[in-house]
């Protein structure tokens, strides 16, 4: 692909300091990362470790303090339909039912009615929400709402999907069956996906790419390539390897704290 | 794919069939005789308290029935108020309505300004809460100075009493969407003047219409004080007149004509909110 010549994010140099009335919080601090279209690259870190505000910079809900932060070589300015994002707590518009809120941004991007359903249609069966076209996010479980937002998303075109703890909410079981779909749907799409957790699991068993960040001030500690064969196995050996060499690397920030 | 979630089925199947048994039946009457039983009481009290002369001052219900009759159809005392209910409801609900209308009018744009132009919130807040605590009764003599005495001093007055609840409850509305609403419409595409009619406005709909509901509200409970301006026509002229001939009767009249045609008045405005907003999980009243 000659677009893999060009990364499709790309975050040079970036810091972001909040400004607290007297109090300067470094909440990320010098951050390079480049992800390549296609890849699934998960941030994983404790509280505090800025990896929501890497993603929200990438975003563009929020501007770097210093350094740039790059789609397909020019800058983030604002949120973009290009880059869609699924909340944890979902801000599906509650009044709006299933149908309406997949079918927001098509209609906001001012598509006739009879586009926005076929779209609508098509994602609608895409997270297997048919019998709940009409219902409203407040009849919805969390893992419904999920769906929805993740469909909203998807309808929207949007090619990096960035998704900010979505599963962090639900019971381990509706995450194990979203995890897969959302397998599912990124094979199937060739989507580009950054995925924050806190789930050392989540991260193995989703991504490419795990980057792991450190609080105090937030930055990135590395950057681990996975090229475990997929479905993953979470009761394999390999993938307690995994684990084990991530969770120190977590974790490693706790001994210079007390130095 | 396409699993779907064996989660809870939107509100259909819920008052399916039920079992036409007497326990059924006191379920479905229960609400009705509940609450009835405090206006029976009363009703008891007071007439117990007039038979056993404790007052002579209050009339019997007995009275009071014959009175609201003759004040509904007439025939029975055949004086300038028999069968004039109609007219006089039919007056107050003009005033009632126009006022509150006229309320709405002005407090929908204000609150909305309020809530999401620092400028006009900074402008406009201070003064309309150093006004806010002034009751309308207050204003009734500043009024009558101002828009003389009859219909258009009335409408003013119901209009300030209905006013506030509408204004406070638009300006909490706008102001009480959350955050992430933004941030997921502009994600989408959605930036800008757009985001105010596609996420402002319907998010404030429940508080806005809270607010419409309660501003109803207050205009049914100031009309009495609205038609203390001299006018011939009226439910709150008709008790200022009652108290002045001392027909204490016709007074009670008024007040469960106001009663009941505010609770039917409110009762469908509740009606038409569990419509428009069966997407707010906290909106049945």
């Amino acid at each position: 692909m000659a677009e893999s010549a060009t990364p499709i994010v790309e975050i040079k140099s970036v810091s972001k300091v909040f400004q607290l009335q007297d109090q300067t919080i470094h909440a990320l601090s010098d951050a390079h990362l480049s992800i390549n279209k296609g890849e699934f690259v998960c941030l994983i870190g404790a509280s505090g470790c800025g990896k929501s505000t890497l993603l929200r910079i990438i975003a563009g809900f929020e501007q770097p303090s210093t350094g740039e932060a790059l789609m397909w070589g020019r800058p983030i300015a604002g949120p973009d339909p290009t880059r869609g994002m699924v909340f944890q707590d979902y801000a599906l518009f509650p009044w709006l039912n299933v149908r309406a809120n997949i079918g927001f941004g098509p209609a906001a991007r001012g598509l006739g009615g009879a586009e926005v359903k076929a779209i609508v249609d098509k994602f609608i069966d895409l997270v297997g929400l048919g019998k709940f076209a009409n219902a409203y996010p407040h009849q919805l479980s969390g893992g419904m709402k999920q769906r929805v937002a993740i469909a909203r998303v998807l309808a929207n075109d949007a090619e990096v999907v960035l998704m900010d703890e979505p599963f962090g909410a639900l019971d381990a079981m509706t995450r194990e069956r979203l995890q897969d779909e959302l397998l599912e749907i990124w094979q199937r799409t060739k989507l580009t996906v950054v995925f924050v957790t806190h789930s050392v699991e989540e991260a193995i068993f989703l991504a490419n790419r795990v980057v792991v960040m450190t609080p105090g001030p937030g930055r990135i500690e590395s950057d681990n390539a996975l090229d475990l064969p997929r479905p993953r196995d979470v009761a394999s050996p390999e993938f307690n390897a995994i684990r084990r060499v991530l969770a120190a690397k977590l974790h490693s920030h706790h001994g210079k704290k007390s130095a | 794919m396409a699993i779907v979630e064996t989660g809870p089925v939107p509100a259909a199947a819920e008052e399916a069939a039920a079992p036409k048994s007497a326990r059924s039946t006191w379920s479905r009457r229960k609400p009705t005789i509940l609450a009835l039983i405090v206006p029976l009481l009363l009703l008891a009290f007071w007439q117990v308290a007039t038979m056993l002369q404790w007052t002579r001052l209050i009339p019997t219900p007995y009275a009071v029935a014959e009175c609201m009759v003759d004040f509904a159809v007439g025939g029975i005392f055949d004086d300038a108020y028999s069968a004039t209910l109609v007219s006089h409801l039919l007056a107050s609900m003009s005033r009632v309505y126009g006022g509150f209308a006229l309320a709405a009018l002005f407090a929908l744009p204000i609150g909305l300004m309020i809530g999401r132009m620092p400028w006009a919130r900074m402008l406009l807040d201070p003064f309309l809460q150093v006004m806010r605590p002034i009751p309308v009764t207050a204003w009734l003599p500043l009024s009558m100075i101002l828009f003389g005495l009859g219909a258009k001093s009335a409408f003013a007055l119901v209009c300030l009493g209905a006013f506030y609840p509408i204004l406070l409850n638009t300006v909490f509305g706008v102001r009480a969407v959350d955050p992430k609403l933004f941030e997921a419409a502009s994600m989408l595409g959605c930036s800008g003047n757009a985001q105010f009619y596609k996420v402002v406005l319907p998010a404030a709909v429940p508080s806005i219409f809270t607010g419409l509901r309660l501003g109803l509200g207050l205009a049914w409970f100031v009309i009495v004080v609205g038609e203390m301006t001299g006018v011939p026509q009226g439910l709150g002229a008709v008790i200022m007149d009652g108290r002045t001939l001392s027909r204490t009767e016709l007074v009670i009249c008024g007040m469960i004509v106001i009663g009941l045609a505010g609770y039917l008045s409110d009762r469908v405005v509740v009606a038409t909110g569990n419509r428009l907003l069966r997407w707010s999980p906290n909106h049945h009243g």
